[in-house]
C-alpha cells in the first residue's frame, strides 16, 4: 500500500494547495493576477484528480476522487504544512507558491523515468506547469522583495514565517519504488531558491527548530476551517456528480 | 494599484506565417510581468504560438477629428486597379 500512501500524500498537498489559491479569485490586487492564480489552482487541482483517481484504482476498494477528495477529515489529510499555510498577503502566497513549485518541478523531472507508466503520465503534464509556476512566483518574489521599503518588509516576513514549512518537503514520507526520492531533491530546490532569492534581495534563513507532522495528518488549525468549506456541498449532497 | 502600473497592448499570432494580431491590452509593473500577463489572461484556450506586448504609451495614434482627411478619399476613382483597362494581350497581371 505504499504507492497508495505515497499518492494520497501528493495528491493532498496538490489540492489543499490549489484550493488556498483559489481563495484569491475575486480578491486580487488586479484583473491580471485574478486570472493567473485561478490558472494556477486550477493546474493543481487538476494534478491533484489525477493523483487521486489513481490512488483509489491502486488501493482498489472503489474509492472515486471526490470520496478520497471530500469523505476523508482534518487528521487523515497528509498534507504537507507549508501547503495549508492561510494565503495572508501577496508576498506570502507567492513564496508559499514558489517553495512548492521549486520542488515539484524537479520532483515530477526525476518521475519522468518513473518505472510507472501512469506516474510519468502525470508527471509529463505537471513539470510544464511546475516551470511556469516558478517562473510566475519568482518574478513576483524578485519584484516585492526589491521593490518599495514596504514591499521588501513584507517579503522578510513571508520567508519569516515560512521558512519553518522547508524542511518538510524533503521528508521521504510514505515513498515507493514508483516515486522520486525526495530527499535527493533538495540540491536543486536549493540552487532555484538561492537563484531567485539573490535577485530578490533576500537571505535565506537559518531554522533552528523546523516544523513537520502534516504527513501524519497533524496540521495546523487553518486547514479543519478549509476542509470544512471545500467539502461541505458535497456532504451535504453525498453521490453528487457534477 | 493599477493607478501606477503601466498599461501594455498585446499582440497574438495564432499559427506559424500569420501575423501577430491585436488582441487587448493589460496593467503590468514591466516586460517581463506583462509577457506573463498576457499569457495568463489571452491565450488560456491555446489561442496562439508567439507574443508580444507593447507599451500602449509607445503607440502614437490618429487624431479621431483628422478623419475626413485621413480616410475619406471621396471619389478617386482611379486610386483602384479596376480603374484601368488591361488590354486583352496582357493576360493576367
Amino acid at each position: 500500500m505504499a504507492l497508495f500512501e505515497a499518492l494520497l500524500e501528493l495528491a493532498d498537498d496538490h489540492l489543499v494547495l490549489g484550493h488556498r489559491l483559489s481563495e484569491w479569485c475575486g480578491h486580487a490586487p488586479m484583473l491580471e493576477e485574478d486570472l493567473a492564480m485561478p490558472n494556477m489552482a486550477l493546474d493543481l487541482i487538476g494534478t491533484a484528480r489525477n493523483l487521486y483517481a489513481y490512488a483509489g484504482e491502486v488501493e482498489g476498494k472503489g474509492q472515486s476522487e471526490d470520496d478520497l477528495a471530500y469523505l476523508r477529515d482534518e487528521r487523515a489529510y497528509r498534507n504537507l504544512l507549508l501547503v495549508e499555510r492561510p494565503n495572508e498577503d501577496f508576498a506570502h502566497t507567492m513564496l508559499r507558491q514558489l517553495y512548492f513549485a521549486a520542488f515539484m518541478h524537479p520532483y515530477w523531472q526525476a518521475a519522468l523515468s518513473s518505472s510507472d507508466e501512469t506516474v510519468r503520465g502525470i508527471a509529463g503534464k505537471a513539470v510544464k506547469e511546475m516551470a511556469y509556476h516558478i517562473r510566475h512566483a519568482g518574478e513576483w518574489v524578485v519584484r516585492l522583495g526589491d521593490g518599495t521599503e514596504e514591499s521588501a518588509r513584507r517579503m522578510k516576513d513571508a520567508v519569516f514565517a515560512l521558512s519553518i514549512y522547508v524542511d518538510e518537503l524533503f521528508e521521504e514520507g510514505a515513498g515507493d519504488d514508483a516515486l522520486p526520492s525526495r530527499a535527493a531533491i533538495r540540491p536543486v530546490f536549493d540552487k532555484t531558491i538561492a537563484r531567485i532569492f539573490d535577485e530578490a534581495g533576500l537571505e535565506s534563513l537559518e531554522v533552528p527548530f523546523p516544523q513537520s507532522g502534516g504527513r501524519d495528518g497533524r496540521h495546523g488549525e487553518g486547514l479543519g476551517h478549509m476542509l470544512a468549506e471545500m467539502q461541505s456541498v458535497y456532504r451535504a449532497h453525498p453521490g453528487a456528480s457534477w | 494599484m493599477t493607478g501606477e502600473v503601466p498599461l501594455w497592448e498585446v499582440f497574438i499570432r495564432p499559427r506559424n506565417g500569420l501575423a501577430h494580431r491585436h488582441v487587448g491590452s493589460l496593467h503590468a509593473a514591466d516586460e517581463v510581468m506583462a509577457l506573463q500577463a498576457a499569457r495568463d489572461v489571452y491565450t488560456r484556450r491555446g489561442e496562439g504560438n508567439s507574443i508580444w506586448v507593447v507599451p500602449s504609451k509607445a503607440i502614437t495614434a490618429s487624431d479621431p477629428d483628422q478623419a475626413a482627411e485621413n480616410f475619406e478619399p471621396g471619389e478617386k476613382i482611379y486610386r483602384h486597379p479596376t480603374f484601368y483597362d488591361i488590354p486583352e494581350e496582357v493576360g493576367h497581371m
